[in-house]
Formats: C-alpha cells, sequence, structure tokens
C-alpha cells in the first residue's frame, strides 16, 4: 500500500514528539494514524495550501486527547511544518494538549471534552444542507467517547434527519482510559446500534488503509449518515505498545523511541 | 413574552435567512407562523438539550445565527458544559433561549425552576446576558443581540407579564434604563420581577425618600458608567432579582462597587439560598421566597433604610 511508510513516518514523529515534548496518549493516537491517512490523502476534499477553502470538507476530532494524531499528520499532508509539531504543549503553542481556539489552520474546532464533536458536526451538516452546499464533514470517536450521552443523541438526531453529509469514524482500539471498552460499557453489538439508529453503517480493519479508503468512499451515497466502525489497535505498530493500556499516559524514552523507530523501519 | 419571542423572530427570520431556530420540542403551535415560511429553519432538536447546543453552535460556524430555545434549567444548566466550550469558547453567535426563568413555572417545581441560571452564565468569558422585563423590552432588545452577533443569554418570561413601561422605552443593549430618576436610593431590578420593583418604588416614595427605579436589562457586560454614577449619588442599592441572591445580577453589582473599592450598602433581594416547592403558583412561591413587597419593606426597616 502507497501510504504504509507515511503512516509509519507519522507513528515515528508521534513518539519522538511525546518523548521530547513530555506529552501522553500515545497509545490513543497510533491506533487512529491510518484512519487519518485515508482521509487526508484520499477521501476528504481538502487543500493544506488553501486551508480555509469554502468547498472544503471538514474533519472533527472527537477524542481530543488524540490531537497530536491530527497535528502530525497535517503537518505531513503540508499544513505547516514537521519542526513545530515539537512546540506541543509548550507556552504560548498552537498546538496545545487539547485543540484549542489558538489550534493552526486545519484543525476546525477545538477538542477535549469527549462527545462534542459529533453534534457540532450534525449542526455544520444541517446548516450545509440548508445553505444548498455540499461540504462533507468527517468525526474521529474514540470508542471511549461513545460512552457520553451526547453521542447518542446526535446518532438519533443525524439518523432523523438523515444527513447523508456526515460521517462518523469509530477508532473501536477496544481500550479506553482505564480498561477494556467493552467491560466498561455494554458496547456491543456496535453496528447493530448505529444502525438502529438511522446510520449506513460499514464495519472494516483500521489499519488496512485500502480498506479504510473503500469504506470512506461509500460516505454521501446513501440517504443516510454513514458510520465506519474502524477495528483497530491501540498502541498500534510498536509491538511494545500494542494492546498496552500504559501507553494511554506513559511517555516513552529515548531508547523506546528508537526501537520504536526500528519497528516501523523508518 | 414567548409569545413576543416568536413573533419577534418570524418577523426577523423573514428578513434574514441566516437565522435559524432550534427548539428543544416545546412551543407547541408557538412556532408555526415561523414554519409556514421557512419549516427548515425550524428545527426540533428533540428532547437533547446538549445536544442541541452544540448542533447550535455547529451551524454557526457554518454562517447560520441560530437560537436555542426551550425552559431555562434546560437550556442552561443541562447543556453547560456544551455552552462552555461550543459557544462561549468558540465565541459562537448562537443566542440561548431560556423561557419561563426564575418563577414562571413556579407549581411545576424545582425542576422547572431556574435560580442559577445567571450565575452559570455570568460566570464564562464571551457571554453576554440580557433578561427582559416584558414584551417591550424583549422586541426591542431582541434585534441588538442578533445585530450584536456574540454569544448570548436571552432570559425571558413564559406568557402574561405585566407591560412594565407606560409607552414604548428606549433601551440599548449595555445601557441601564432608568425609569423613574430619584436622588436618594436606587432599585435596580432585572427580568421579570420589574412589577414588585415599581411597586417598592412606589413605596419607598410614599415614605418620603427618592428612589430611582431602573430596568437593569443587561447584566453582562455591566453597565460601569451607570453603577459608577451610583457611587457618587448614593449611599444604598436595592437590587431585586427572581435568583439566587447568590450569584446572580445582585452580586454581580455587589462585585462591581467592591472592586472599585467604594463602600456602598447594596440590599440584595431575590431567591434565598434555598430551593422552593410545595406551591401552586408564582404569587406563592414569592411568598415563601420572602420577594413580596411587604417583606422586602419589613428587611429594609431592619436595615435602617426605611
Amino acid at each position: 500500500m502507497k501510504y504504509t511508510e507515511t503512516a509509519s513516518q507519522i507513528r515515528h514523529t508521534l513518539c519522538d514528539v511525546s518523548s521530547k515534548t513530555k506529552t501522553p496518549h500515545l497509545g490513543s493516537c497510533l491506533s487512529c494514524v491510518d484512519i487519518l491517512v485515508a482521509l487526508y490523502w484520499e477521501i476528504m476534499n481538502i487543500d493544506p495550501k488553501a486551508p480555509t477553502m469554502p468547498d472544503r470538507d471538514y474533519f472533527l476530532l472527537g477524542k481530543g486527547h488524540a490531537a497530536s494524531a491530527l497535528y502530525t499528520t497535517l503537518a505531513y499532508r503540508g499544513y505547516f511544518s514537521i519542526e513545530s509539531l515539537y512546540q506541543h504543549g509548550q507556552t504560548n503553542s498552537q498546538f496545545e494538549e487539547h485543540p484549542g481556539i489558538h489550534a493552526p489552520a486545519g484543525v476546525e474546532t477545538v477538542s477535549g471534552s469527549l462527545g462534542h464533536a459529533l453534534s457540532l458536526a450534525a449542526g455544520m451538516a444541517l446548516s450545509t444542507r440548508l445553505s444548498g452546499k455540499e461540504n462533507r464533514f468527517f468525526t474521529l470517536l474514540g470508542d471511549g467517547e461513545l460512552n457520553e450521552g451526547t453521542i447518542w443523541e446526535a446518532a438519533m438526531f443525524a439518523g432523523g434527519k438523515k444527513l447523508s453529509n456526515l460521517v462518523a469514524i469509530v477508532d473501536f482500539n477496544k481500550l479506553q482510559g482505564t480498561g477494556e471498552s467493552c467491560e466498561i460499557m455494554h458496547l456491543e453489538p456496535l453496528e447493530d446500534k448505529w444502525s438502529a439508529f438511522g446510520w449506513h453503517t460499514i464495519r472494516v480493519d483500521g489499519h488496512d488503509i485500502a480498506a479504510l479508503i473503500s469504506a470512506l468512499a461509500e460516505a454521501g451515497k446513501h440517504d443516510k449518515p454513514t458510520c465506519i466502525i474502524a477495528d483497530t489497535v491501540k498502541g498500534k505498530g510498536i509491538s511494545f505498545m500494542e494492546n498496552d493500556n500504559n501507553w494511554h499516559y506513559r511517555i516513552p524514552k529515548a531508547e523506546e523511541v528508537e526501537k520504536a523507530k526500528q519497528e516501523l523501519s523508518v | 413574552m414567548r409569545n413576543a419571542f416568536a413573533k419577534v423572530l418570524t418577523e426577523l427570520a423573514k428578513q434574514d435567512s441566516r437565522l435559524l431556530l432550534y427548539y428543544a420540542d416545546i412551543g407547541n403551535r408557538l412556532f408555526n407562523p415561523l414554519k409556514e415560511f421557512a419549516a427548515d429553519r425550524a428545527i426540533n432538536a428533540g428532547i437533547a438539550e446538549a445536544n442541541m447546543a452544540s448542533m447550535a453552535a455547529g451551524s454557526a460556524m457554518m454562517g447560520h445565527k441560530p437560537f436555542i430555545y426551550t425552559i431555562t434549567p434546560f437550556t442552561t444548566a443541562r447543556n453547560f458544559e456544551q455552552i462552555k466550550i461550543d459557544i462561549a469558547y468558540q465565541n459562537q453567535p448562537v443566542i440561548i433561549v431560556g423561557t419561563g426563568s426564575g418563577l414562571s413555572y413556579a407549581n411545576l417545581g424545582p425542576t422547572h425552576h431556574s435560580f442559577e441560571d445567571i450565575a452559570l452564565m455570568r460566570s464564562l468569558p464571551n457571554m453576554n446576558i440580557v433578561c427582559p422585563a416584558d414584551a417591550d423590552e424583549l422586541e426591542i432588545l431582541m434585534p441588538q443581540l442578533i445585530a450584536l452577533n456574540k454569544p448570548c443569554y436571552f432570559r425571558i418570561g413564559k406568557k402574561n407579564e405585566p407591560q412594565v413601561h407606560p409607552s414604548r422605552p428606549e433601551l440599548k443593549f449595555g445601557k441601564a434604563h432608568v425609569m423613574h430618576q430619584g436622588e436618594q436610593i436606587a432599585i435596580i431590578a432585572t427580568g421579570t420581577i420589574m412589577p414588585l420593583g415599581q411597586a417598592l418604588y412606589g413605596k419607598l416614595a410614599e415614605c418620603g425618600l427618592s428612589p430611582e427605579l431602573v430596568s437593569l436589562h443587561t447584566v453582562k457586560p455591566l453597565d460601569k458608567e451607570y453603577l459608577n454614577g451610583c457611587m457618587s449619588r448614593f449611599k444604598h442599592v436595592i437590587t431585586l432579582e427572581e435568583h439566587n441572591v447568590n450569584g446572580g445580577m445582585g452580586s454581580a453589582v455587589l462585585e462591581y462597587f467592591n472592586d472599585q473599592n467604594h463602600q456602598i450598602a447594596v440590599h440584595r433581594f431575590g431567591i434565598p439560598d434555598h430551593f422552593i416547592d410545595q406551591v401552586h403558583s408564582p404569587d406563592d412561591a414569592r411568598e415563601k421566597a420572602g420577594l413580596t413587597l411587604d417583606a422586602i419593606s419589613k428587611s429594609l426597616t431592619e436595615r435602617g433604610v426605611l
């Protein structure tokens, strides 16, 4: 797959930035890299040189603690320099640990409190339809984020209003802050849930970029919103981080970054 | 007042296609005139107020000027975090309308009372707060709020509130409206409690004082110019609101005087710091809350004001 190397470079930079800036949530970032690559390289109508062009597609990050994954994707896509990522979490930085109102162009909304992005995107999608425009709205939700009641309020509304320009992607990495997502809450059967709320639902391997592209290409082709349930692995790509929930908060040491680099072959 | 809101919204929505109404499954036929010509801009968001607040922010981001509308506790407290992040922090021009504020729904119990809403909204940066006293104030101030193009909280009543101005007043967002000028003591009231303010004004005048009666419809930002004038003109200021005495307009006025390092007696009247229940009408509830002319007069006598 032509984007595998890009995804590996992003994963390595994520580790390096986390290590050097002492910022957490690496595991949560690593699970959604392939989804972001599929969106930003193949699916979304965007132009890194014109980040606010009116007819662009919008990406809204629900799981705001994965901000570094978004920043790093945007940097590799050409929105801003890769060096600037090392300002992450520093005083007066645009790259706050959770995206704020000073975030650089390309970041469409603040994030950090879970359960906001899908509602925001539903309002944006509805207004866009009222205005006769064709922008599409992609949101990335964590599986832990699905605990929030507003997700299901928005899902019911969007299903009811048949917002076909709205896409929810669930980064289903099976682990949330302190444990296994399916033990903490009764999440499954997730496809049935979203379908029952009136969504066109597709389940896909969230690390198979070709499969993601093919699933995401269905957005807008049905008379209803689309939900992509992406089965992912927390810490994906780095053997000693995969499925180890300590990496929700742990910061890698320099030698661990080096080891990750070797595993990623970058 | 809610009829006036629906009427003004309908008129303005005819002129401005950016106006949009989200309502949380209330209003019944109230918005039928709006729906007649703009059904797609009168959106029943369902009984899901948190989602409604964020959706309105999303609509604002796409160029609309949305209102969100339901009974006050559900459009301020239940969805407070959505208002904080999506409307206030991101500075989106959403007008949050709380209908049936204070004790308007007294008989429905504490679930439907709102004595904390001004305190909540006042604590949010970027938020503006307007509490019209009657339908006239609502009609005059509503277009100004839309023109402001910033996050606003519009705290309105329910129905059949008495008209408090003998003729249509000239009101300006952010400016206190002096209804009767006086020289000795200011009565500053906000919102639908104004008839009690007028009764108190009459009582103080009867007692030989020269009171001033003011409609402080805009609670945030405070009219500093007017309050600065109070500091040189009065030794006593009475504040009156249908809101917890802690954290509302009276607190804002008191804090302002304190921050100017100015000693002035502020007598705050509002809902005492306890829940009001087992009541059958707003008047019954006001009695229990001590928001009557007799109770306030007694308190002012005890304080040596009367």
